[in-house]
């Protein structure tokens, strides 16, 4: 297994903002203040003109971020996966990944490596 | 192929061995807090230290999950400001000045004064308070109980009791329980148990689960429901994620939802969508619900609410169409004067449309194997019937001695008994995981006059709180979940927490019950260790657990049986007949114990007492509809601010406001202003967000500010930019339940230098407080300009 063939499925349509995967991340790589191996942005919220709202958050891995490669090695998920609360990310080989899009709509592949 | 996990570092069992590191599989409670109790797999070194922590995976209550509070343990576990020693005052109260001492000098204190106050004032003088349920659910009410032989348990001075125990007492009277959703989280499978079905609707309402975990309740698991389908109705003053993702968003007035309520039964019997064979089968007092909601048209109820009619008449169809829907209540119920027939109401929606006991409907939750680790928990055991007679509030509250689960003294009844020496002087209060001058209690600065008055303050934490500074005479320090064996019996499953590490002289609240207790009562008392009295708690089960402490330590969780329809198998009724634990066996829903009581026995609506419909002059200096007590993920209530990394998160409180508001009143988004009302004033930072309605404002509470001084008058802040400073006491629903936190008037101004001469701090601790006449039950003060044909002529008196 190669970890540049993986990457990150999210599916921001369920992203609740809710600052695990940053935290995770930031406890596993031992980040000081300020820095961050992935970031949850937000879009929103705003009414749209139908009257609905448009309220997204988005988490996006950052050039430190290196698919948690020691704990893949050990056979561990990286630690975004693993705690993410609305379990809206998944970590495996792009194909499995993309085979995953067609029945969930709002969601993207990072490729990181 | 997809990735998959290493069996070998996520086992089943408890316990084992990866390099130099132990795992302990468990599960965390408190502290540091919340109402759950997640998974983990604690890794420690050779020295028993805590190195690392993640989620269990094999634990389906969180599958693994985490948040953020649970992965930034070891900064809370490391941190150096902890508690290490006990210690005693060595200068005055508030100067910060202590003397390290050992547990055996502390417990000699503690006979010493409690032995004097007994014999000079009776037990019942005094009072053990612990904060919101976390776990020391069941050691502070021992501690009290079999150690002061006192009946005065209580939450922290809270209003009304007015955190889910208005909505178990209303429960215990109409239907014998408390309702919660059918996340499938009673079954070890989940959402793969057999005959589950995810809800078509879900209904929320006064709370936002994501953040909050109310009640025992992962809220994530909505994200799980919604993702199978399920879709969402949300009444909230405040757009949240949630209520974005809504089908209908009810954007109300705070402290309304009453209404809300009775518009939708209106429309639900009108239009006739209920629920007729389980309104026949199960329902009591049908035609009368029919009759006190005829007038609640959704147009009265939009004049009352600010909702559009339409819109309550959709959400009600909607409801109501689910089969089944369901109802994610929270706190916000509670926080309102009207806070028990609202629930009452919202049960009685709920129950005429058929959602109880049905798969993804509303199950009735009992703590599994009746293991009642909570208030009431040696209750009867250690405190005679005289005794019990003498608890405070029961005579103006007798709902407070119906409902087992709400076996609390009455906060404002003590706050106001310490104020008047009446019907008996209260002269030490034991504090242990509660910091009520930071939240919890309403009107702080009043709380710390009465504090003040004690002769003995006992403060058992994890952090010198400002509670500690400005009043402990004897501060002792508490465990946090990993360095203590324990349980979790609140709802289902049962979960060991296993010792992993120590902390200094820190001890876990059950070994602080077995070394107070022992020495208190040692003839009465028989555990010995935190084992033994753990022990005896599974012995105590009233359903049998199949397992004692120690094994269940290795199981790490167990699930009891738990059919669907408990009402129709006879399992609810101690006489083991069909039917609901009520008088009736059935939903009350015009209630025979509210009646026998002398409470109104069908839901109504109040008015908050403070409101631009109810004190409209005073709505003119104070304009704004203020409400607060709302959650974030960083924090739990005043717990967390000592953390960089929340504090990196959400670096100060912040008061969320429309942008026209702002503009309106010439402050802008990172302003700090000033909230104000009749009671006082608090500092926050202004963020502007559309999700308000811009004739509401939406402030944080629990704020202090471990960075800053210790001594008085600054007490680390916690006057500064506490809600509380505006907030009430004893000003409760008619059952003695339920406080206006989640609605009072208010105005803001920016904060200048000139007006920010003499901060709250400074004023509370130094200058006497604000200047304002306190409320105090009486004949004549709190109602004599509202809803007297409501009340049923009750009156406030002792
Ligand atoms: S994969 Fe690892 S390094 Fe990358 S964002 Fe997630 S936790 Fe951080
Ligand atoms: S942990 Fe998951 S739900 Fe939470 S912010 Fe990150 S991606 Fe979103
Ligand atoms: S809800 Fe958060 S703080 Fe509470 S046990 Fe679960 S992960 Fe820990």
């Amino acid at each position: 297994m190669s970890i540049k063939d993986h990457g990150l499925l999210i599916n921001y349509d369920f992203c609740t903002g809710c600052h695990s995967c940053e935290v995770a991340c930031k406890k596993e790589h031992d980040l000081p203040e300020g820095q961050w191996g992935i970031r949850v942005l937000q879009d929103g919220p705003r009414e749209k003109e139908d009257g609905t709202w448009e309220y997204t958050y988005m988490p996006l891995p950052t050039t430190l971020c290196d698919l948690c490669e020691a704990r893949v090695e050990e056979g561990r998920l990286p630690t975004c996966v693993h705690h993410c609360q609305a379990r809206v990310m998944q970590f495996g080989p792009y194909e499995e990944l993309a085979r995953e899009l067609s029945n969930m709509p709002r969601t993207v592949i990072y490729a990181v490596k | 192929m997809a990735f998959e996990r290493n069996p070998d570092l996520y086992r089943k069992d408890w316990r084992w061995q990866e390099g130099d590191l132990t795992v302990t599989r468990t599960c965390h409670w408190s502290a540091p807090g919340c109402h759950d109790s997640c998974g983990v797999l604690l890794y420690t070194d050779k020295d028993d230290k805590l190195v690392k922590i993640e989620g269990d995976p094999n634990q389906t209550y969180n599958n693994g999950t985490l948040c953020m509070r649970c992965l930034n343990m070891l900064e809370a576990v490391d941190h150096p400001d902890r508690l290490k020693y006990p210690m005693k005052r060595a200068g005055e109260r508030g100067e910060d000045k202590w003397e390290r001492i050992s547990w055996e000098e502390a417990l000699d204190i503690i006979e010493e004064n409690v032995r004097r106050i007994q014999k000079e004032y009776g037990p019942e003088s005094i009072v053990g308070m612990m904060g919101t349920g976390r776990n020391c659910n069941w050691a502070v009410p021992l501690i009290t109980y079999a150690g002061f032989g006192s009946p005065n348990f209580a939450l922290g001075f809270l209003s009304g009791d007015s955190c889910m125990l208005p909505r178990a007492a209303i429960g215990a009277a109409v239907m014998g329980d408390l309702p919660i959703i059918d996340a499938a989280q009673f079954w070890p499978e989940r959402y793969d148990h057999e005959g589950w079905k995810r809800p078509d609707y879900v209904f929320i309402v006064g709370n936002n689960p994501l953040k909050s975990n109310g009640d025992g309740f992962l809220g994530h698991w909505i994200v799980e429901m919604m993702k199978m389908g399920t879709k969402l109705i949300v009444s909230d003053p405040q757009l949240t994620w949630l209520a974005a993702k809504a089908e209908i968003w009810l954007q109300g007035r705070p402290g309304t939802d009453g209404a809300l309520a009775l518009a939708m039964i209106h429309v639900i019997i009108e239009e006739d969508l209920y629920d007729h064979q389980f309104v026949d089968e199960w329902c009591y007092g049908f035609d009368k619900l029919a009759e006190c909601v005829k007038e609640w048209t959704p147009e009265r109820a939009e004049e009352i609410t600010w909702i559009p009619a339409d819109k309550i008449r959709r959400a009600a169809r909607l409801f109501a169409s689910g089969n089944p829907s369901s109802l994610q209540w929270g706190v916000a119920v509670d926080m309102n004067v009207g806070g028990i027939p609202q629930a009452h109401a919202w049960i009685a929606m709920n129950a005429i449309c058929g959602n109880i006991e049905k798969p993804g409907g509303n199950l009735i939750a009992r703590d599994a194997y009746g293991m009642v680790l909570s208030y009431p928990y040696g209750y009867d055991k250690y405190v005679s019937p005289e005794m019990q007679a003498l608890r405070i509030g029961l005579d103006f509250s007798p709902l407070h001695r119906f409902a087992a689960g709400a076996a609390t003294a009455h906060g404002d009844s003590i706050l106001q008994c310490i104020e008047t020496g009446k019907p008996y002087p209260i002269k030490m209060i034991w504090f242990q995981s509660t910091n009520p001058i930071a939240n919890m209690a309403g009107e702080a600065p009043r709380v710390y006059d009465a504090i003040n008055k004690m002769d003995f303050v006992v403060v058992v934490d994890v952090f010198k709180t400002p509670t500690a500074v400005a009043f402990a005479d004897l501060v002792l320090p508490a465990a946090m979940s990993c360095e203590r064996n324990s349980i979790r019996g609140w709802w289902t499953p049962t979960r060991a927490i296993t010792k992993v590490s120590s902390y200094y002289e820190a001890k876990s609240d059950e070994e602080i019950v077995v070394a107070v207790c022992s020495r208190l009562n040692p003839e009465n008392f028989k555990p010995r260790t935190d084992l033994e009295l753990l022990e005896e708690a599974v012995e105590n089960g009233i359903d049998n657990p199949p397992f004692t402490y120690a094994e269940l330590t290795k199981m790490v969780d167990s699930w009891p049986e738990r059919p669907y329809g408990m009402h129709e198998l006879g399992l609810l009724r101690s006489d083991g007949q069909p039917g609901f634990n009520t008088p009736t066996g059935k939903i009350e829903l015009y209630s025979i114990v509210l009646e026998a009581l002398g409470d109104p026995p069908l839901p109504y609506y109040e008015e908050p007492r403070e409101s631009p419909q109810s004190t409209p002059e005073l709505a003119e200096e104070y304009p704004l509809v203020l409400t607060t007590g709302h959650r974030s993920y960083e924090f739990f209530h005043s717990e967390h601010r000592q953390q960089p990394t929340m504090r990196e998160f959400h670096p100060w409180p912040l008061v969320e406001m429309h942008p026209d508001t702002a503009r309106k009143y010439g402050v802008a988004d990172g302003d700090w202003v000033w909230i104000e009302n009749t009671r006082g004033r608090c500092r926050q930072v202004v963020h502007e967000t559309p999700t308000m309605d811009p004739r509401v404002i939406n402030a944080e509470h629990g704020w202090w500010f471990p960075e800053q001084g210790a001594e008085e008058p600054s007490l680390f802040g916690v006057f500064d930019s506490n809600i509380n400073n505006l907030t009430n006491q004893c000003v409760t629903g008619a059952t003695g339940y339920g406080a206006p936190y989640k609605s009072q008037l208010c105005k803001i101004y920016k904060c200048t230098d000139e007006n920010s001469d003499v901060m709250p701090s400074k004023q509370v601790t130094e200058l006497g407080g604000f200047k304002y006449d306190r409320i105090q039950y009486s004949d004549d003060a709190v109602h004599d300009n509202t809803n007297e044909e409501v009340l049923g002529g009750r009156k406030y008196v002792y």
